[in-house]
């Protein structure tokens, strides 16, 4: 949307609210009252029922040892060894993930932007890693990709004379990394693809023409255009990335410093049975996501405002 | 360097880091139609009399039932959001509510809020009302997880509606039903067609509610796949096959609605 209508936008909500009487009110919020009603029963009210849930002794294995602890189970969760191992994995998984997927998108975007033969095509394959489904992607990685038989990174390998490498035990924390930079790659391409396809074309032809070269051109003009398409991307990226689970769950189960808070919350849960502490978990995984999702929601909005595509 | 060879080269660079990327697509798909003995073969091969030995394993291994099931839960998922969405998107862009931002930001900080911090107790609840393993729940809940993205892109869409034609809508005498569903919404219809693929992308992907809300009458494709991965012997062609049927749904919507892809990622931010 450009500034011109953005005006139109604002203007029309001037005049309108002058004539807004409590009853459109009324009906308006009426309108939003279904959705917002939907999302506190399904989602607010469980999140503080688990904030409840982890200010007490509850394992299933023990149903009639039920009280208050107070917060012993954030205690028990930090002096357990488990907690922080735990962020460590989840912040240099969501780390390296977002920081490669922006750098292959950037290059894969500047790529495709230019004219070539069967550019669509090549746009419909890159797109493809993202669309599959994240469970088939992390399989098809482990056994036709990462196994040591029957691998093609192997086979590789092999026919390179290089040594074999078992990636999931030698290098879990890569290997979730390389699956979950493959699959977000694509994401971050068409955000960039899209700020590249925003760019003012008589800025780059005029800097062609003062001599400026290719690298210049990208260095002055294009990255700094960019800018808010690389953040947008980065936020987005890494509040979907902080909750993995599939890629973890299927390629290292959690083995070599990859467990991340999501699966450590099942594995406490679901496995170990203790409701307690495995809230406990989930109200530190919301911690953690907050603060990433509040510097998200910020950037998101300023984008909103300022009418999106620029 | 001469320019046009330069680009050929560039062109060519492209091309072949973009193989590269798809490979593990391509051969995804080349592993589902060779025997089980070639595929899980040490030495890879290209070329083979294709069979489809391996699709009839994952058949037989009950296949059907898993996509009956995502089928119904990505469906009803993303009728429960956009349902909702329109109303609530209408409102937050040409109706305008209060405190517009105020309404946003809880859509989107929902939008935000880990499915960790929510899965114990929707189990627990589930539990207790006998509704575990049940797909008309799994959808619900992921109708919830879809809606804030639904608002927010589809209020995107509306923003774009010129506020002459509601206000002659209005002058004429139309009323709220008739101003949203006959006059705003047939303007908006592909954002509706793409915040819908959107919310079936998501709802058809997800594992970890799906792995711990089924068990098995209800179980969607995902946790099926997920549970090739205890297999013991050579299960690749097999394996292959499954998740080539299992991502195809997504893959051609996802093609189908490349242009708008950018645009459900971004909530609307970007177009």
């Amino acid at each position: 949307m450009s500034a011109t209508e953005l005006d139109t936008v604002e203007a029309r909500t001037a005049t309108d609210d002058k004539r807004v009487n409590t009853k459109e009110l009324r009906t308006a919020r009426g309108l939003i009252f279904p959705a917002v009603l939907f999302l506190i029963l399904l989602t607010q009210v469980p999140f503080l029922v688990t904030i409840g849930f982890s200010l007490v002794r509850w394992n299933l294995l023990y149903p009639n040892d039920r009280g208050f602890t107070g917060l012993s189970n954030y205690a028990s969760a930090l002096s357990s060894g488990d907690l922080w191992p735990s962020i460590v994995a989840t912040v240099l998984i969501t780390a390296f993930s977002v920081v490669l997927s922006v750098v292959f998108g950037m290059l894969f975007a500047v790529l495709l932007d230019r004219q070539f033969v069967g550019r669509a095509v090549a746009r419909t394959l890159m797109i493809t890693p993202f669309l599959v489904m994240p469970a088939a992607a992390s399989l098809i990685w482990k056994y036709s990709m990462f196994d040591t038989n029957i691998g093609m990174l192997n086979w590789l390998a092999r026919t390179l004379h290089l040594p074999v490498v078992s990636w999931s035990t030698e290098h879990p924390l890569m290997t979730v990394v390389i699956v979950l930079t493959w699959q977000f790659t694509p994401f971050m391409m068409l955000i960039l693809l899209a700020g590249l396809q925003g760019q003012d074309k008589g800025i780059l032809e005029a800097a062609q023409v003062d001599g400026a070269g290719t690298w210049r051109t990208f260095t002055w003009i294009t990255l700094p255009h960019l800018r808010m398409y690389i953040e947008i991307g980065v936020l987005l990226g890494s509040v979907i990335i902080i909750q993995v689970f599939d890629p973890v769950a299927i390629l290292t189960k959690g083995t070599g410093g990859t467990k991340t808070l999501a699966y450590l919350l099942y594995e406490r849960a679901f496995i170990g049975l203790d409701v307690g502490q495995a809230a406990a978990y989930g109200v530190v995984t919301v911690v953690l996501t907050l603060i990433v999702a509040t510097v998200a929601l910020r950037t998101l909005f300023k984008v909103f405002m300022a009418g999106g595509s620029r | 360097m001469n320019r046009s060879l330069r680009g050929s080269l560039v062109t060519l660079v492209t091309w072949v880091l973009v193989l590269v990327f798809f490979f593990p697509v391509f051969w995804m798909v080349l592993n589902g139609f060779k025997p089980e003995s070639v595929a899980s073969s040490v030495n890879p091969r290209v070329f083979f009399t294709p069979v489809t030995e391996g699709y009839q394993l994952a058949m037989d291994r009950g296949m059907q039932g898993y996509l009956l099931n995502s089928v119904t839960a990505s469906v009803t998922a993303t009728i429960i959001a956009v349902v909702l969405a329109i109303p609530a998107a209408y409102a937050l862009s040409i109706r305008r509510v209060k405190n517009v931002e105020g309404a946003l930001t809880f859509f989107i900080s929902t939008r935000f809020m880990p499915l960790a911090a929510v899965v114990l107790p929707l189990f627990m609840i589930l539990k207790e009302l006998n509704l575990l393993d049940n797909v008309y729940m799994l959808a619900i809940v992921y109708g919830a997880v879809n809606l804030p993205v639904t608002v927010w892109m589809m209020r995107s869409f509306f923003l774009e509606v010129p506020f002459e034609i509601i206000e002659a809508a209005r002058v004429d005498g139309a009323g709220l039903g008739r101003e949203i569903f006959r006059v705003a919404l047939p303007l908006v219809l592909p954002g509706v067609a793409a915040a819908a693929l959107i919310c079936f992308i998501f709802s058809w992907n997800e594992y970890f509610l799906a792995t711990l809300l089924t068990s098995s009458a209800a179980r969607t494709t995902p946790p099926f796949l997920g549970s090739f991965v205890d297999g013991r012997g050579q299960f690749l062609a097999v394996l292959s096959a499954a998740a080539t049927i299992a991502a195809l749904p997504v893959i051609i919507a996802g093609w189908v609605a490349q242009k708008q892809l950018v645009r459900g990622l971004s909530m609307g931010a970007i177009k």
